[in-house]
């Protein structure tokens, strides 16, 4: 019987001090130090809110640098619920879901062979919400993105370079390309024509 | 591509290695009462816990009241969290509005989190408030893990004890783990996670305005402090239904390694504090080294596995060999910042120990890459483990590896000086068997009737894996998952609770129990009889008790998943 008081004694006492006062502690130095990170790396554009830059979303438009296919939510890239295909590999949902992938990206990059296509961009992320491609999927779009702007493919693959992250301390993870961040960048250099622009606003949506 | 996976691998394990050794050490001391440099701070908390709950810490217990304690503390914190889970809409913090969990589904969620395992039937930021998530989830990441500890140091003492009736006491066991362990890591660690992108905040989720003119609606939270216990107390519940793949968990490279090293961390350095408290540290050496023979073999092969992709897409003309400009391998359920090496490399220490986060989906790993997870929670989380009953666990396989090794020379077997008899050998078995029925049992139910396979969503063998993954990972205690499964179904909700309670408590108590018995021993001086068990012959005895005990009970069944599916996938077969 004490046994039992002591065990619910102990509940309420560290109840309070691993799930309210800890968090509430890392949240006050989070907010004071680093309030960006803390507050989740948003990122606005004229007062609006548009995205953060680590969390990824879906571009449809041939004048976008395109993300990778997601499994989040209905539609894809839902950062309310995040979540993988979970599909495995000898499922005939996911290789018929790739096959046709591979064919939706040779068809919008003219040019491109299916040996230059690199798995990420025909795969779908873990998180669904995956802000990078790999370096190679980038540049298999850029002169799709360079026609659509009226750039020149220098200048894109400039800011492909630009937008790129590479190995951290060079040696940890993989290297990639934020792709929020290049299409912001694309977007400040050259607006989209009008025309276009409406177009793909009427294809997104999440 | 292959020197930089040895790279990342050494530096990890590197890591670990250097860091284990002074927190295990520390350990040592705290456990012991011996003074550290935070005693100024936490002695004056630390005495206001005691006082507040009416814990005497100079007493202390015998082995059956030390797991009174410990299940009568895990019963009301488990009751506690089922009250969270099915109250929170009345509850503040809960700026989303999210309604009560349903009752089979808050069980499971108790169940699981209070034995440690975090297995997760549902999606985070669409079911669990902030408050649940804090008071209640990461509550439960940290007294799970501290109980964990706790009894390994109870275990640990039984072991160097000399005709000792009691085995420690347990609250005081957990206030330390808490306050001197587990606390001041969590609160360093959380702060770098910070900086690194991990948001810590109680916002309402943001509408965002995304380029093309859609509306993407964002999930937010305090992740932060949560993510951190999850890693370094190997609970692995994630904040967010991806877990550790989700850019918030865990957005850069950098955050990934902190949240690996945080994994094995705590179970690495109790192998040098058994060895400290034994008076030889070259007992926990041979352990620590035990260990990381069998992480280095799974990382390579899990590693191989990944990169070499899946053939069915190279049919296409896709190009999966890794160069300058892409990582290669099998993508699918994969991040391009983590690649193949950093996500097959934590596929591997999350199921070595008993944590069980992602940073990708197993359930989209190739056969032969998700086997060795499966395999890995089939060894009983002994790599480094879940905190402290990793340790105990490969304490009970030493004993059984020393028995064999008596039986072989007709010699009465020691560990540590105190002759195993019959009453621990019983024990250790009843740990051993306990482990594959918690298993194989509700798996071959599942497998036979109509709600069990309902729950399968990837045809052919891949399906059977799917349904033995998650009776593994459940008795096991880890939480990871072949996540297609759909698992939020009273079948597999009440079935998988079962296991995760059995695999948990019904362990932890032969344990104690063998400690019991083998503190009240007197110990016997080595003589040249005696088989020394800090040396290399015991380092390969124990590997190969620990895979003949693993494969013998677990081969049949995992035959018929991941080995089918390897052949069937170099055949082109699908399903």
């Amino acid at each position: 019987m004490r046994n039992l008081k002591t065990a619910v004694m102990m509940t309420i006492v560290l109840t309070i001090l691993t799930g309210l006062v800890y968090p509430l502690v890392i949240a006050g130095i989070a907010q004071a130090l680093f309030p960006l990170q803390a507050n989740g790396s948003l990122i606005e554009r004229n007062g609006q809110v548009v995205g953060s830059s680590l969390i990824g979303q879906d571009f449809s438009g041939p004048a976008y640098f395109h993300s990778r296919p997601s499994a989040a939510g209905d539609k894809g890239y839902d950062a309310s619920a995040s979540g993988g295909s979970n599909l495995g590999p000898t499922n005939k949902t996911l290789i018929e879901a790739v096959k046709s992938r591979l064919k939706d990206v040779l068809e919008e990059n003219p040019g491109i062979t299916a040996s230059q296509v690199p798995i990420d961009i025909v795969t779908s992320s873990g998180s669904g919400l995956d802000p990078e491609i790999s370096l190679a999927a980038a540049q298999i779009q850029i002169a799709r993105v360079a026609r659509a702007r009226g750039l020149s493919e220098d200048r894109v693959r400039d800011l492909v370079e630009q937008a790129t992250r590479g190995r951290w301390g060079g040696i940890l993870g993989e290297p990639g390309v934020n792709v929020l961040q290049l299409n912001i960048a694309l977007d400040n250099i050259a607006p989209i024509p009008q025309k276009s622009g409406v177009k793909t606003a009427n294809a997104a949506g999440s | 591509m292959l020197s930089n996976a040895i790279l990342q691998v050494g530096l990890f394990i590197g890591l670990v290695t250097v860091i284990s050794v002074p927190l295990g050490l520390y350990m040592a001391r705290v456990f012991a009462d011996q003074g550290t440099f935070l005693d100024p701070v936490l002695k004056p908390v630390e005495r206001a816990v005691y006082r507040l709950c009416g814990v005497d810490p100079e007493v202390e217990m015998e082995w059956p009241q030390y797991a009174i304690a410990m299940l009568l503390f895990s019963l009301v914190g488990m009751l506690a969290l089922y009250g969270f889970e099915r109250l929170q809409q009345l509850l503040p913090l809960n700026p989303q509005h999210l309604g009560p969990l349903a009752p089979d589904l808050a069980f499971n969620t108790a169940a699981s989190f209070t034995t440690n395992t975090n297995w997760q039937a549902y999606a985070g930021e669409t079911t669990m408030s902030y408050l649940t998530q804090m008071m209640g989830l990461a509550y439960h990441n940290f007294v799970s893990a501290a109980t964990g500890i706790a009894v390994a140091i109870a275990v640990i003492r039984g072991f160097v004890r000399r005709t000792s009736r009691t085995i420690g006491n347990f609250w005081v066991d957990l206030t330390r783990a808490i306050l001197w362990v587990l606390m001041p890591l969590c609160v360093v660690l959380a702060l770098l996670l910070v900086w690194q992108g991990v948001p810590q905040n109680f916002n309402p989720y943001v509408h965002a305005k995304t380029l093309e003119g859609g509306i993407q609606v964002i999930a937010e939270g305090p992740v932060a402090s949560q993510e951190i216990i999850k890693e370094l107390g190997t609970n692995g519940g994630g904040f967010f239904n991806a877990n550790s793949a989700h850019p918030y968990e865990n957005p850069t490279p950098l955050t990934d390694l902190i949240e690996l090293v945080a994994i094995f961390a705590i179970g690495a350095a109790l192998t040098h504090t058994f060895g400290r408290m034994a008076g030889d540290w070259r007992q926990g050496a041979a352990l620590y080294v035990v260990m990381t023979i069998l992480f280095l073999a799974g990382a390579s092969t899990a590693i191989w596995a990944e990169q070499h992709g899946n053939p069915n897409f190279t049919k296409m003309g896709i190009s999966q060999t890794a160069t300058a400009t892409q990582s290669g391998g099998n993508m699918e359920g994969k991040e391009v910042r983590f690649g193949i090496v950093d996500s097959a490399l934590w596929a591997t220490v999350t199921t070595d120990t008993s944590c069980g986060a992602v940073n990708s989906m197993h359930d989209s790993y190739t056969p032969l890459g998700g086997f060795i997870p499966l395999l890995n929670m089939q060894i009983g989380e002994i790599i480094f483990g879940g905190v402290g009953s990793g340790l105990f666990g490969m304490l009970v396989m030493a004993v059984l590896s020393v028995f064999i090794a008596g039986l072989m020379v007709g010699r009465t077997p020691e560990y540590l000086g105190k002759k195993i008899e019959a009453r621990e050998m019983k024990l250790a078995m009843l740990y051993v068997l306990i482990f594959p029925a918690v298993i194989l049992l509700p798996a071959g139910i599942a497998i036979v009737t109509k709600a069990g396979l309902a729950g399968i969503t990837n045809p052919g063998p891949h399906g059977f894996s799917q349904v033995l993954y998650a009776f593994s990972e459940a008795g096991a205690n880890n939480g990871s998952a072949f996540a297609g499964l759909n698992a939020n179904t009273p079948f597999y909700n009440w079935t998988l609770a079962s296991s995760m309670l059995l695999g948990r408590f019904m362990m932890m108590i032969p344990a104690l129990a063998m400690a019991g018995s083998l503190a009240g021993k007197k110990a016997v001086p080595p003589s040249a009889g005696t088989f020394p068990t800090n040396g290399s012959a015991f380092v390969i005895l124990l590997i190969g008790v620990i895979l003949i005990v693993a494969a013998l009970t677990f081969f049949p069944a995992d035959a018929l998943g991941p080995i089918v599916e390897h052949f069937a996938m170099l055949n082109g077969k699908l399903y």
